[in-house]
């Protein structure tokens, strides 16, 4: 990705069927997702840096066009899961602002009562099954997903996203491996940002194209996209998901994109592994958003000055969440002991048996 | 001579040194070369010894972790940085089976010299999968060894003996210590190891002992302040500093001196460090016991993200002064 210029010719996506099925109205609304996912993020990590957020904060912003594109096409059967970059998974399966900005702020308002923090959200309500810290780790749950679909005889797929230096953990190639074995509805999407924190994507994996193409080993069908044309991901998404859901067949899609922060906000080298060239040219020519204003525009779909007002209700809509999140109560030091055994909480009989917890 | 160096500064002191010192030590994991160390433990080290002895890996914790076993075996001297002991699960058939169990199965035939270190801990809100403290857990598996610096000096003491060490030894640090400074001995005024196995009385009393490890004792040595000054009460802080092999002698001596205890340990209530030198104690010194060996643990849940809450589910200077206070 970074090594393309503005110039790179391109396919059009525009006319595949998943697209021109496409409303004026529905493409104006997935400019507003992406805009509110990067407004809800520029505004985490203002007061991050005031201190208001604790932890880690792991930005999405420049990748938006992935959860929105494949998202997108995902109705009330299918699911979703990835890892503690899942911000815009969260906003783009539907969860709204206030929970999740009070939920960085450690309060028990948040999605998560402030147990999870940045990095879990989750929305089972949703289809979103959540983010998850360790690397790797989310990928058997992604096949879970759809194991359980296909054994309870439920429509649709499950869409498991994972980041390039995930690719190397042995959980996935597990998963690869019994997704294809027992043919289960599970779409695998690597967001190739290009870099595992520190490290870039070719000194920390071997592959000979891309790093989709290790399906091969295991029988899969793969796909690579390119992250910044929102076409592109959902007519090549569309086609991983339709074979999925109607043939059970899963799938490795590789989308090609970028992060323009550090691996968090906490990335003391942000600026050290990456050339200020590369992120520029990122940013000018391959901005999924601007190439989506400027599509919408082309298109006639939409005037500036609608998208204009579209960015600025996201903006509001992000400050008003921090206001709610300032506002909101923090967790109490009894509710420590919540939430560890559905039993306790709910005060059943068996709750009554033996000893559930142990304090010093 | 001394000089004041930070956790982290100390550490990486004694890796420098012992990477000198031995042409077979390798530092190996995610992130210590190019990009300096997560926590920049290992930092500079590899602008200073290249490639060959400091060694990014992929993020794949069962295969670099069973890697530096095997080649363990071979003779060479690996130290595993895991950027977070809490991705142990990753590679726990690797940490538990193969380190643990080879040299046993063996009949002695096969060594594994090798170390894992990385921070161990709870307290900067990471919520529950980022924030375990497993040093009760590896010291269950016998065959392996375990240590929990407190301070630089111990840190780099520490880490040197564990490099040395034909055993496997696993170093539990502490990303809420790494930038405490503290006195560490001058390498001019020659080699400073300390043995695993030998506990430190950090702080001298006489009414009750606190023991503990790791960021623990800063928090007992800070309590054992508000003790005194508040409460004339003086309190034996002993530093374990190593879990296993334990130092079970220093224990009971603290324990006969002042005939009160109580035990701080970052694990959850069940098991944990503590649980086992509870044990020892109410063994091998009940009769010297006036009150009931007191413990003051992480709440038993799953660590809180929240940064409102955190450092209360985990042991604290006034949580330990409350449980001292009733021991009376
Ligand atoms: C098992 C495990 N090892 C290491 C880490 C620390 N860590 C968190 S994110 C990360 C980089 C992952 O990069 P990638 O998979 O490319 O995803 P991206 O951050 O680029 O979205 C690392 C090393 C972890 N969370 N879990």
């Amino acid at each position: 990705m970074s090594s393309a210029t503005a110039d790179t010719p391109r396919l059009d996506f525009a006319g595949s069927p998943i697209n021109k099925a496409l409303t004026a109205e529905q493409k104006i609304e997935l400019f507003r997702k992406m805009q509110r996912i990067r407004r809800f993020e520029q505004e985490a990590l203002k007061y991050y840096n005031a201190g208001k957020i604790g932890g880690f904060l792991h930005l999405y912003i420049g990748q938006e066009s992935v959860a929105v594109g494949t998202l997108s096409l995902c109705g009330e059967n299918d699911h979703n899961i990835t890892a503690y970059r899942c911000h815009g998974h969260a906003i783009m399966s539907g969860m709204e602002m206030n929970p999740l900005m009070a939920e960085l702020f450690g309060k028990a308002t948040g999605c998560s009562k402030g147990k999870g923090g940045s990095m879990h959200f989750f929305a089972p309500d949703k289809g979103f099954w959540g983010g998850h810290g360790i690397v790797g780790g989310q990928t058997p749950l992604g096949l879970g997903l759809a194991y359980g679909l296909k054994y309870l005889g439920k429509e649709g797929a499950a869409l498991c996203y994972l980041g390039d230096g995930a690719v190397n953990q042995g959980a996935f190639h597990e998963s690869l491996n019994i997704a294809a074995l027992f043919e289960l509805p599970v779409v695998y999407v690597i967001e190739n940002n290009g870099y595992s924190m520190g490290t870039s994507q070719k000194r920390s994996s071997s592959y000979r194209g891309c790093l989709a193409q290790r399906a091969e080993g295991y029988d899969m069908e793969w796909d690579v996209v390119d992250g910044s044309d929102i076409y592109e991901v959902r007519a090549k998404t569309h086609i991983a998901l339709e074979r999925a859901r109607k043939q059970h067949k899963p799938a490795i899609l590789e989308i090609n994109t970028y992060r323009y922060y550090g691996h968090s906000v906490a990335d003391a080298n942000a600026k050290k592994y990456r050339t200020p060239e590369e992120i520029e040219n990122y940013k000018t020519n391959f901005d999924p958003i601007r190439l989506w204003r400027k599509r919408l525009v082309e298109e006639g779909v939409a005037t500036e000055e609608q998208l204009d007002a579209i960015d600025k209700e996201a903006k509001a809509e992000a400050a008003a969440s921090v206001k709610f999140a300032e506002a909101s109560p923090a967790p109490t030091i009894e509710s420590v002991m919540d939430d560890v055994y559905w039993e306790t909480d709910n005060n059943t009989p068996a709750s009554k048996l033996g000893q559930h917890f142990f304090t010093d | 001579m001394s000089r004041t160096l930070t956790y982290r500064e100390a550490l990486r002191e004694g890796l420098d040194e012992e990477i000198a010192r031995d042409p077979n030590v390798v530092i190996m994991g995610e992130e210590v070369a190019q990009y300096n160390g997560a926590y920049k433990v290992t930092q500079g080290l590899w602008e200073k010894w290249g490639d060959k002895r400091i060694v990014d890996t992929p993020i794949s914790e069962a295969g670099f972790i069973g890697m530096g076993i095997g080649a363990s075996m071979l003779g060479v001297r690996p130290v595993m940085e895991l950027m977070f002991w809490s991705f142990h699960s990753v590679a726990f058939d690797q940490l538990v089976n193969n380190a643990a169990c080879v040299r046993y199965m063996s009949g002695g035939l096969i060594n594994c010299p090798i170390v894992m270190r990385g921070p161990a801990n709870g307290g900067t809100n990471v919520g529950a999968t980022h924030s375990h403290i497993p040093e009760g857990l590896f010291a269950a598996f016998p065959g392996l060894k375990v240590v929990a610096p407190a301070t630089p000096a111990d840190a780099k003491g520490l880490i040197k003996a564990a490099i040395r060490d034909n055993d496997p030894v696993y170093v539990m640090e502490n990303t809420r210590l790494y930038g405490m400074t503290g006195e560490v001995p001058d390498p001019a005024d020659g080699d400073f190891v300390i043995p695993l196995g030998v506990a430190d009385l950090k702080r001298e009393g006489k009414d009750v002992s606190i023991i503990g490890h790791g960021r623990s004792i800063i928090h007992a040595l800070e309590a054992a302040e508000t003790l005194k000054e508040k409460h004339g009460i003086e309190a034996d802080v002993l530093d374990l500093r190593s879990i296993r092999p334990l130092d079970v002698e220093a224990i009971l001596k603290t324990v006969k001196k002042t005939n009160r205890v109580v035990l701080v340990d970052e694990s959850k209530g069940f098991g944990g460090v503590s649980a086992m030198v509870s044990h020892l104690i109410q063994d091998n010194a009940f009769d010297y016991l006036d009150a009931p060996i007191k413990r003051v643990t992480t709440m038993d849940a799953p660590a809180i993200y929240s940064q409102h809450v955190e450092d209360e589910q985990l042991p604290n200077p006034r949580r330990i002064v409350e449980k001292v206070l009733s021991l009376r």
